[in-house]
């Protein structure tokens, strides 16, 4: 395999094809409509479905349903479409069924922009739909991650039967780099499908795909049972990718985007003799909440910097729990943080550390 | 061997693709009809197998408990989506969804519109009974006007809340729609035509003919606060006028069955 130039969208939406994606239902919505493209022309020729839907309702209900099928389905949208889709996917999340999502985030709140943002944070990684349940969510912050988690998003959901939800934004959307894909897997037969599926009951006894407990009782011992596998993806599935931290007295966090122009800043920082490292979660949920409690013990303060007003900061603070200051920087309603930004905050935070007599929050 | 010296012949029982169990319906009330019509249909055409329901929100969201076929229960309004993302993943299986007038004509009203306009090959039974049953017998789309309800409490005015909402007109005037028809619940000639109408919705989509839908006139005793043999003659007296029944649609390659309600 070689690299080639890829766009984040297309990129995406290719790796699905090539995870055994059988079928796409989307509704169109910048900044990652060149997806829904991309699965109108491949999946027919491939002899698989593909569906403009006529919402973002009709869009997750139609996966809802394909997913019921057991088949390996997904959607891709943006962040007003998503919350469109945030009733299906509490239906979704309620069934049980496998179905992958990727959310490329715009600026918000309302009909906002179409410039990248981090504003679905809160929405997403804590649950979104009514209810109890949380979806796996990953973030890349390359194309090369993007395509590689789409990839490994369909694995996960069927895995645990949950929502994977890769959550990237406008920019990794739309950029193009130099990006690797991964082999072709063969679509699935029909009559590999799970046993829980909806395929028709010959031979066995129906099937039922259904999210209503209308006792309280049966509904709690259903919501446990969706606790405890969550405890499992909770145990399992934590994942970050580290840069620089070994011998740091500074913790830079950030995700996604935030987190590839922080690596920009940490390395210009530390040419300059800062000692700085970044922690980028992979998993927002779920989240390293014991990776950065490790690093509170560490280092002498964090900086968290994100394209929102401080959502991922909130969890940060739970990991903390008020052991060091934390410097937050954030840029919202599609404001890009610049790495002389973020290497300007390091330089803060380190100088406001040496200036306290003991730690405490430099700023909220 | 009786005593007269007759040989017992069973002519009557549960269809096998129902459940062996009594449904929660209210007593009067005509989902049971509609879903023993159903039922037998399934058994007598051999598709129980082969067959995938959608349950809709509202008095029918335990569906999927009663019927002896594979089931999903979607939510409000969203069955038509949810149907077209399985009939596409199964596009050999009978796939159908049991809706009422909320679920299909207020909150699924786009579903139900696009659905039909993209000829998705699945067939739709609507329980039209002009309430919103489940929660407690509200204005629905379909009441009629003047008509009281508890959230219409003087009658529907149509200078305030607006006219109901015809479906199978609306509906045939798309051209994905194969087969669209009412027909009611309210007497027994009617019931057989009802069955009539679903064998030969269900015959289409195993044609591949396009979007069938059997609207059904049905009662809500509890609703409209009468005693059940009041409520279906009120759907005589004052729903088929409302709602006329007959053909809107019919593909010209769907075959009406022969018989009636015991063709095999």
């Amino acid at each position: 395999m070689t690299k080639e130039m890829l766009e984040g969208n297309v990129a995406f939406a290719e790796a699905a094809v090539r995870a055994g994606c059988e079928a796409y239902f989307g509704y169109p919505i910048t900044p990652q409509t060149e997806a829904l493209e991309h699965m109108s022309r491949r999946l027919p020729e491939l002899g698989r479905v593909f569906l403009q839907a006529e919402s973002e309702v009709a869009a997750i209900n139609m996966v809802y349903g394909a997913a019921s099928a057991g088949a390996r389905v997904m959607t891709s949208s943006s962040s007003p479409g998503v919350s469109l889709m945030m009733e299906g996917l509490s239906y979704i999340a309620g069934s049980e069924v496998p179905v992958v999502l990727v959310d490329v985030m715009r600026g918000g709140p309302g009909l906002g922009n179409i410039a990248p943002s981090q504003g679905d944070y809160n929405q997403i990684v804590k649950g979104g739909g009514h209810g109890d349940y949380r979806p796996i969510v990953l973030a890349p912050a390359t194309v090369q991650e993007l395509i590689d988690l789409t990839y490994e998003a369909f694995d996960l959901a069927e895995k645990y039967r949950c929502i994977t939800i890769v959550l990237a934004d406008g920019n990794l959307g739309q950029m193009m780099e130099p990006a690797e894909l991964p082999p072709m897997r063969p679509v699935r037969r029909v009559e590999d499908r799970p046993a829980w599926a909806l395929t028709g009951a010959k031979g066995r006894a129906p099937n039922a795909i259904s999210s209503i407990y209308i006792d309280p009782a049966e509904e709690e011992v259903f919501n446990r049972k969706l606790q405890a596998k969550q405890a499992e993806i909770e145990a399992r599935e934590v994942r970050t990718r580290e840069l620089c931290l070994d011998d740091a007295e500074l913790a830079v966090v950030a995700f996604g985007t935030a987190g590839r122009i922080a690596q920009s800043a940490v390395k210009t920082a530390r040419e300059a003799g800062v000692r700085v490292g970044l922690l980028r979660p992979i998993s927002l949920y779920p989240y390293p909440y014991q990776r950065i409690r490790e690093l509170a013990s560490q280092v002498k303060g964090m900086l968290v910097v994100e394209m929102n007003s401080g959502q991922m900061l909130d969890d940060v603070r739970l990991a903390v729990e008020g052991r060091v200051p934390i410097r937050f920087y954030g840029r919202m309603g599609g404001m890009v943080p610049m790495p002389d930004e973020v290497h300007d905050e390091i330089l803060a935070l380190q100088a406001s550390l040496s200036q306290l007599a003991s730690p405490r929050e430099v700023a909220q | 061997m009786t005593e007269t010296g007759m040989v017992e012949s069973l002519i009557y029982t549960k269809p096998g693709s129902l459940m062996p169990i009594g449904t929660h319906y209210c007593p009067g009330c005509t989902h049971g009809i509609a879903h023993r019509l159903i039922a037998e249909v399934l058994d007598e055409m051999g598709l129980r197998e082969i067959t995938i329901g959608v349950a809709p929100v509202g008095c029918a969201v335990f569906a999927y408990n009663y019927f002896n076929t594979d089931f999903a229960e979607a939510a409000h309004g969203r069955a038509p989506a949810m149907a077209t993302g399985i009939k596409r993943l199964n596009p050999g299986k009978l796939v159908f969804t049991y809706q009422g007038d909320g679920d299909l004509a207020a909150i699924g009203a786009a579903e139900i519109l696009h659905v039909a306009a993209r000829g998705e090959n699945i067939t739709v039974v609507f329980i039209n009974n002009a309430v919103f049953g489940m929660t407690g017998g509200q204005m629905a789309p379909t009441t009629l006007p003047g008509q009281r309800t508890t959230s219409s409490p003087t009658g529907r005015d149509v200078e305030t809340q607006g006219f109901p909402m015809k479906m199978c007109e609306v509906l045939s005037q798309l051209d994905g729609s194969a087969y669209i028809v009412r027909r009611s619940l309210h007497d027994v000639a009617n019931i057989r035509r009802s069955k009539k109408a679903l064998r030969t919705a269900f015959a289409a989509q195993q044609q591949g003919l396009g979007f069938t839908m059997v609207e059904l006139l049905s009662t809500c005793p509890t609703n409209w606060g009468m005693k059940a043999d009041e409520a279906l003659h009120w759907v005589e007296t004052h729903m088929i006028p409302a709602y006329p029944l007959g053909d809107y649609r019919v593909h010209p390659a769907v075959h009406e069955p022969r018989g009636g309600d015991r063709s095999k």
